[in-house]
């Protein structure tokens, strides 16, 4: 197999160093025999400000960023639309949250109710500020790094049994983004389905025990034409846009030569866009903070349940998407209340991933979705 | 030198100059001395200290993107990485033999690679980020339309050849001399991207990544200086021609004839195009014209009569979790829950041992424990479900429904040979009910059969929702739905149950596209006792085959099903 006779030893070390923005590894020991090859340079990220069109996908993504109890994002569609690409950008330009110092579940010292077993025993607990996690869960992942595992390095140079968080822990508080999410393994998919609905990852193995909060926005993308996602994973996610590649020329050219100006000089096409995003991260903290405050009157709520009747959504989940998602999205722009216009807006992508599978297809369920709000919100 | 050999000796060349840059190249070729000659070449051309590796079929993700190293691992007693051939391959290029037959999961797996430019590997214990700047070179030795490789993989790359047509004499003597480039001026980047958007726009390509690839290769070819008009050709002919997917009108044929020309697939991709194309654009097109393979549209027909969705059901689902087939990896679990993977449980026992064998040196045995247990997993092709659709109402003659029983008696008999199921949907009355559920138990089936009761209305669009719902659970689970309805096409009672035969007829029709729609196979079989329009209609609605049974009999009904399967 290899061709050359030689096995060339990576810069692997049982500490994840998958992520720049990764905050400082601390349950686990250092391993400073294995100093990691050099990297090239990591070229900024493409500005999610910088991103024609696809509006549904981008203000999905703003969405579950202003309120990620709506419970994720599934972007499905044609090949080369971006759909990587916003998710990244979009990375980069999350407001910083604070957290506690060398937690490695990043908890929130202002929400004691949701610590991990660690920091409940400080009394004191020093913040930071760090960026939002958004972490890879990348295709031929093994189980024990997603969950998390006995630290190996630890157990065998000192003899202790320590736990070595895994991608999930990572992921606490942030995003966890699955390329190709229909390509999943199924043990993989049950796993995380268990631990989005609960927002706990329980781990058992290896005369482990630990229990940590792992609450993410579950970010999935994948083309429909590679397999079908099963009904439960499906049902997980609050959001399902789909996305096309454009088809008229002035916008083709603009796709193409911002993407070409980008790769021939990363940092000054970063730079002219630097404006843009500074003001998306502004409305986004705006809405985060205006967020509690907003109400749903009652007409918008009746609303939103006739819609869900109407087109025979399964249990209370899409209802309550709706529900959220439009608030989530009044926020966003600054609305006082939560008005009809919002709901119609959102429902294709709140409901169209969950009607009743008799519909002729995906594309058909947005039609069906276009044509209940029609129906039903019309003034 | 026959032109098409130098234009793929170019190729080679381009692609590395930038292997990462380009994608790679996809090359539409049987195994033989001409692509071993070309490969060579492109060994040649990259040159020492950058790679050009070759990537075993079915390759397993340890060897492709890193993992533990269990030789190493068990003899220094800690874990050891090994890195994988793609990272292996940074800065060089990955030939993929039989490319067509690639799996989705890796074909997955190198488009992630040729977007990151790095390995991300989160396995075994073990989290690593290398740097694999790659190309890919995709050999294709499909044959006809048997099998293509990944579109999103071959998206991906700049470059496609097809060296089919190449024989070994074409390699031999000098090149030809290239065609003076008459002195033009340069072109602005600007103009460049327009009029690469429009060629794609022209030939009908829709993936923004070829204008993209295309403008890469200008640079490329331009060698860091101004791109000039003879670049964007060249870029044009050797990445957007050979992906397009119809061919621009020539200008003669525009003008004198603008009326009959053939409407475009897609009318408001090309509305901007008929507005009239930028000189530079033009010319464009007619070189990326020129360069198109004479045989493109004999190809395109062919692609375009193959199955639209290759998932429905040919190949077959795969099944969950299998207890045979072709191996399809591993996970961990008891032995008692599946087959022993003695290798994986090897690696996953590994890294441990120093600690439980304690500290007196090296261990003589290696002591596994239950969490180290992997198991195979496998993938089958699916089985077969034969689902029944049977008119139980009273205009379906009781003996019709006597005859439908016992071909569903004979097709079991026949499916405890074969190990397909069946299953039994019955609708009269004002509703369907499914009578049996999927099942191989010869005995319940029966049993089930037997308490039939017929009589009553014609619910056929309850009937047929009733199969698609099944059909859909069958292929959920795993498995190919064959939905057999037999009926004499009169339906007469509404999805609401309400009586009535207009509203009933339209929503039979209506079921029926949801049927076609899923992409189920089917088959109507008209147990009336003459052949009936509506059975006729609603047989085409289903895209289902139609089979008039006016005497039908078991044996007959059971040799009809058979060969439509």
């Amino acid at each position: 197999m290899n061709l050359n006779g030689s096995i060339r030893a990576m810069p692997l070390k049982p500490v994840s160093t998958v992520s720049a923005r990764e905050k400082p590894p601390i349950l686990r020991a250092a391993a400073p025999d294995k100093a990691p090859r050099s990297l090239p340079a990591a070229a900024p990220t493409f500005p999610f400000s910088a991103i024609v069109g696809q509006d549904e996908m981008r203000r999905a993504l703003l969405i579950a960023a202003v309120d990620p109890s709506v419970g994720g994002v599934l972007v499905f569609g044609d090949r080369g639309t971006g759909k990587s690409t916003a998710i990244r950008g979009l990375a980069a330009l999350l407001p910083p949250m604070a957290a506690v110092v060398g937690c490695p579940y990043a908890c929130d010292p202002g929400r004691p109710a949701e610590h991990c077993h660690h920091c409940r025993e400080q009394a004191v607990l020093p913040a930071e500020s760090v960026p939002v996690p958004v972490v890879d869960l990348p295709l031929g992942a093994t189980e024990d790094r997603v969950v998390g595992a006995l630290d190996l390095e630890r157990a065998l140079t000192r003899g202790e049994k320590a736990f070595e968080p895994g991608l999930l822990a990572r992921a606490n508080r942030g995003f966890l983004y699955i390329d190709e999410v229909n390509l999943l393994e199924d043990h993989l998919v049950d796993l995380l389905l268990d631990v989005a609905a609960s927002g706990v990852n329980t781990v058992e193995r290896e005369g482990l025990s630990i229990r940590h909060p792992a609450r993410f926005v579950l970010v999935g993308s994948g083309n429909p034409e590679e397999g079908e996602l099963r009904p439960q994973l499906l049902d997980r996610f609050g959001l399902a846009v789909e996305v096309t590649t454009p088809t008229d020329l002035p916008t083709r050219i603009d796709v193409v030569r911002r993407r070409d100006a980008y790769e021939r000089d990363p940092a000054a096409f970063c730079a002219g866009y630097a404006k843009a995003d500074r003001a998306i991260r502004k409305a986004l903290t705006a809405a985060r903070a205006r967020l509690p405050g907003l109400s749903v009157p009652d007409a918008t709520l009746e609303a939103a349940a006739r819609l869900c009747l109407a087109l025979g959504t399964d249990g209370l989940r899409g209802e309550l998407t709706l529900m959220r998602t439009a608030r989530a999205l009044a926020a966003y722009e600054g609305a006082e209340t939560v008005d009809l216009d919002h709901l119609a807006r959102i429902a294709p992508s709140a409901l169209r991933h969950r009607l009743r599978r008799n519909p002729l297809d995906e594309s058909g369920s947005t039609a069906r979705v276009a044509r209940a709000v029609e129906d039903l919100l019309a003034p | 030198m026959s032109p098409a050999w130098a234009d793929a000796l170019r190729v080679a060349r381009l692609a590395a100059a930038d292997p990462h840059g380009c994608g790679g190249v996809l090359v539409r070729a049987g195994a033989g001395p001409v692509r071993d000659l070309w490969l060579d070449h492109l060994a040649g051309e990259l040159g020492p200290g950058r790679p050009l590796r070759r990537m075993p079929a079915g390759i397993a993700d340890d060897r492709l993107l890193g993992g533990l190293d269990l030789t190493a691992t068990l003899a220094a007693g800690r874990p050891i990485a090994q890195s994988g051939l793609l990272a292996e391959a940074d800065g060089g290029c990955v030939v993929v033999p039989m490319a067509e037959r690639l799996s989705p999961g890796t074909a997955a797996r190198l488009a992630a690679a040729l977007d990151a430019g790095e390995i991300r590997a989160e396995r075994d214990g073990l989290a690593a980020r290398a740097p694999a700047r790659i190309g890919l070179i995709l050999l294709d030795e499909g044959e006809g339309d048997d099998a293509r490789v990944p579109e999103a993989l071959a998206d991906r790359l700049a470059f496609r050849l097809d060296l089919t047509g190449i024989a070994w004499g074409d390699t031999r003597g000098d090149r030809p001399e290239p065609a003076p480039d008459p002195a033009a001026p340069d072109v602005d980047p600007d103009g460049a991207v327009a009029d690469l958007c429009a060629v794609a726009a022209e030939l009908g390509i829709l993936s923004l990544r070829a204008p993209l690839l295309a403008l890469r290769v200008a640079r490329l070819l331009a060698g860091g200086r101004t791109l000039r008009p003879k670049n964007l050709r060249e870029a044009a002919c050797l990445v957007l021609a050979p992906r397009a997917m119809r061919l621009p009108p020539s200008p003669e044929e525009a003008q004198a004839a603008p009326p009959e020309r053939p409407e475009p697939p897609a009318p408001d991709e090309s509305a901007p195009s008929d507005a009239g194309l930028e000189p530079g654009a033009e010319s464009l097109v007619e070189a990326a014209r020129a360069a198109i393979p004479p045989d493109l549209l004999a190809r395109l027909a062919q692609a375009g009569s193959a199955p639209s969705s290759p998932k429905a059901g040919r190949v077959g689902a795969v099944m969950q979790a299998p207890r045979s087939g072709r191996p399809a990896g591993t996970r961990p679990g008891s032995p008692r829950a599946g087959r022993l993977a003695l290798l994986p449980t090897l690696r996953a026992a590994a890294p441990w041992q120093r600690l439980r064998t304690g500290a007196q040196g090296a261990p003589r045995l290696i002591e596994v424990r239950s969490a180290d247990f992997r198991i195979t997993r496998f993938r089958q092709r699916s089985e077969t479900t034969t689902i029944f659709a049977v008119d139980a109402s009273g205009s379906a003659a009781l003996e019709r429904l006597a005859e439908a029983k016992g071909a569903v008696e004979l097709l079991l008999a026949e499916a405890y040979v074969r190990r397909d199921r069946v299953a039994l949907v019955a609708f009269r009355g004002s509703g369907a009910e499914v009578v049996l559920a999927p099942t191989r138990a010869l005995a319940r089936a029966r049993r089930g059969l037997s308490a039939l009761p017929g009589g009553g209305g014609t619910p056929l669009a309850a009937g047929l929702d009733a199969a698609v719902d099944l059909a859909r659970a069958v292929r959920r689970g795993g498995g190919t739905p064959v939905v057999v309805v037999l009926t004499d096409g009169r339906a007469n009672i509404a999805r609401s149950g309400a009586p009535g035969r207009a509203a009933a007829g339209a929503e039979a029709l209506n079921a029926a596209g949801l049927l076609r729609a899923a992409d189920i196979r089917s088959i109507l079989i008209d147990t009336a006792a003459r052949p009936q329009e509506a059975a006729r209609r609603l047989a085409e609605a289903m895209g289902a085959r139609y089979v008039p049974l006016p005497y039908a009999d078991a044996a007959a009904m059971s040799t009809a099903i058979r060969s439509a399967r």
